[in-house]
């Protein structure tokens, strides 16, 4: 098992024609996804070649849906028309919407989230790196030689620290890794990965990555009080960032005395998770909570 | 973006949003004109900083007469207000308040929609009415395709508790701050006070407004906005290269890929220098994002290596899409154009995509500026302590 997507996953890439859009698909079509078609306005009946075998483009995500079932798109539209294309994707009943895009403007992202609550589509991002679960599935930028399938399940804002994280751990390999991405707004979030770990039976231990600014993770935090019953183990990134100035994420800001990266662990710590200094500390601390689980079955 | 005060005022009045006269001044004999042109007895002063507690500064003054605007302007361009230079005054008449309100839109982000806030019992800082009386703090969440309908208008002037008479003529500046913030792409339009003069008319007498700068593709007219940042000249310098920087005050310089991956490198470099002498901090955060060319390297390492206070620079690379042996090349190419601008040393850690490669290239370099570390921890301690060292 794993959360999300699978190895019968259908992909549809919304975008496949342009540069990036080739590029990811060859990506993912070389770690073993099942992509279905390609959607680009204007391009019905064409074919693009990955290694040889032609993938179908279609006009619209609804003719893409009636041909081939598809029931996950992944967006590498431009931000001008990353609103249009995410909106179709809603419109033609798709069940997961992973939107790689960086630079949507909010009241576009506001907009399309709000369609998709609407009509129970699950949107991942925008500007995330998607998600895998290595040797089966692969939605998105997510590097596949990183790290093997496994029972770890990551949940990340950031795309570089899901990979640095999926490497440290990588002897012992994820079920799935989630970049959930680093906007103010964003369809899936922290709490929504945690329950669909909670609930994964291929799934031993959860490792969360926060990062400054929002309440994301103090959240997050609460809900892990409640309702997770598996090791959570945390990282936050920030700590030296000041108040005021956006860390390159547009979500990632410190406003008054919201937001900071202190006030995030003390949450996750006083919910029982166990929070690493550092990338490689969270490793070790993950290390040492599998190793106890181990223990306990043995 | 944030914008000054006077530049929400302007943007209001486009809309139509009724606003005070404003006139703007950067000198004292501009004061002067702008007090003449305004053509009323009593002025107030305030000093266009993109930060609070203005008044408090000394940065908000009532004037009467042009001898005494040019005065006041004078002490108050003269302020540096939390670390903000004051460049820019605004004038405006003295208002006859008789009622304060308080009025906002905002990105709800935890609910993922806009959220109107507004209260009847204003001109008091915000966050201080939230904590001490909820109750005095409306919260209406807006669709947001909708937003502020006529009726949605209605159902928040009710819920605040306005006066019936005023019902009308508030609920009508909301529906326009509605059209100011869909249409302008802003995350934050905030009013306080908003006002009710004694002749009864409805004022915003000072407004906030965040625009989203994602969305400066649609809107050429933000060009006028663009000069008037409060960036360091270091931070205009890389925006102009295109480079993601943010300036702090330490002597380690950082680069890496990925925000998040960035943020992280400040906090262990931070870390590792804790313990040292002088504890030397991170200088910069600088993400030089997916498939870092020699050029992007280069102006990187320029910028940095430009800051006076840095003493060393860690480079901090995951190869996810990026190919790590791009990146030494990078490196490699970087040191060659820089020649002799190129003073500190560069400890580097790789992993990742084509990572013997990679290392394989700086080996082969044999710059004697380049040391490679094989973890990102190790490579942390040794930029911190070649920082504490002074180099």
């Amino acid at each position: 098992m794993s959360i999300y997507i699978n190895a019968s996953s259908r992909v549809l890439v919304q975008g496949m024609t342009g540069r990036e859009g080739r590029k990811h698909t060859q990506r993912m079509i070389m770690s073993g996804t099942r992509i279905v078609g390609g959607v680009t306005p204007g391009k019905s009946g064409e074919s693009v070649l990955f290694e040889e075998d032609p993938v179908p483009v279609f006009g619209s995500v609804t003719e893409a849906v009636d041909a081939t079932h598809a029931d996950v798109s992944v967006v590498f539209v431009p931000p001008k028309f990353a609103k249009a294309a995410v909106l179709e994707a809603v419109e033609a009943g798709i069940g997961l919407c992973v939107v790689i895009t960086e630079g949507i403007p909010v009241r576009d992202a506001v907009e399309f989230h709000a369609a998709a609550r609407d009509s129970g589509t699950r949107i991942i991002g925008p500007n995330c790196p998607g998600l895998i679960s290595p040797g089966k599935s692969n939605v998105g930028i997510i590097p596949a030689h990183i790290s093997g399938p496994g029972r770890i399940g990551l949940v990340s804002k950031s795309g570089t620290l899901t990979y640095q994280m999926m490497y440290e751990l990588r002897d012992h390999g994820f079920s799935t890794a989630v970049g959930i991405g680093g906007d103010p707004v964003i369809g899936t979030r922290h709490i929504d990965v945690l329950q669909a770990f909670e609930e994964d039976p291929d799934t031993d231990l959860i490792v969360m990555i926060g990062e400054i600014g929002g309440d994301a993770e103090e959240r997050a935090a609460a809900y892990i009080a409640d309702h997770i019953t598996k090791p959570v183990i945390g990282y936050v990134a920030g700590f030296t960032a000041p108040a005021g100035k956006t860390m390159g994420h547009a979500g990632a800001i410190i406003t008054g005395s919201a937001g900071t990266a202190q006030a995030k662990k003390k949450a996750l710590e006083a919910a029982g998770v166990m929070v690493g200094e550092t990338p490689s500390l969270t490793a070790a601390l993950a290390r040492e909570a599998i190793a106890e689980l181990r223990h306990a079955r043995a | 973006m944030d914008l000054l005060e006077y530049q929400a005022r302007d943007l209001f009045e486009q809309f139509g949003v009724p606003v005070l006269p404003g006139r703007i001044a950067t000198t004292p004999a501009e004061a002067r004109a702008a007090y003449d042109d305004l053509g009323v007895d009593l002025v107030v002063i305030k000093a266009q900083v993109r930060t609070g507690g203005r008044g408090k500064a000394g940065g908000v003054k009532l004037a009467r007469g042009a001898d005494a605007v040019e005065k006041t302007a004078a002490e108050i361009l003269a302020l540096d207000i939390k670390g903000h230079r004051v460049e820019t005054v605004m004038l405006s008449p003295g208002a006859d308040i008789a009622e304060e309100y308080y009025f906002s839109i905002l990105l709800d982000r935890a609910a993922g929609g806009y959220l109107a806030m507004v209260s009847i019992e204003g001109g008091m800082d915000i966050e201080t009415l939230a904590v001490e009386r909820p109750e005095a703090l409306v919260k209406v969440p807006l669709d947001p395709v909708e937003g502020i309908t006529p009726t949605v208008a209605q159902r928040i002037v009710t819920e605040a508790g306005f006066l019936p008479d005023d019902h009308r003529a508030v609920g009508e500046v909301l529906q326009t701050l509605w059209r100011v913030f869909h249409e302008s792409d802003a995350t934050l339009v905030e009013v306080n006070p908003l006002v009710k003069t004694g002749s009864g008319d409805i004022i915003a007498l000072d407004g906030k407004v965040t625009l989203d700068g994602n969305a400066d593709f649609r809107h050429p007219e933000w060009e006028q906005y663009s000069e008037t940042t409060g960036d360091v000249d270091l931070e205009r310098q890389a925006r102009e290269l295109d480079l993601n920087y943010v300036k702090l005050d330490g002597s380690i310089g950082v680069i890496g890929n990925g925000a998040g991956l960035v943020m992280s490198s400040l906090d262990v470099v931070a870390a590792a220098g804790a313990d040292l002498p002088g504890a030397p901090k991170p200088a910069n955060f600088l993400d030089i994002g997916g498939g870092a060319s020699a050029t992007v390297m280069a102006n990187g390492l320029r910028i940095i290596m430009s800051d006076p206070q840095v003493k060393s620079v860690f480079v901090n690379i995951f190869g996810g899409i990026t190919a790590c042996n791009d990146v030494a090349n990078g490196i490699v190419h970087a040191l060659d154009m820089l020649g002799d601008e190129a003073r500190l040393p560069i400890v580097v850690r790789l992993d990742g995509n084509s990572v013997d490669v990679g290392k394989a290239i700086l080996a082969e370099a044999r710059h004697p500026l380049i040391i490679v570390k094989n973890t990102m921890d190790e490579a942390a301690r040794a930029a911190a302590q070649l920082a504490a060292e002074g180099n």
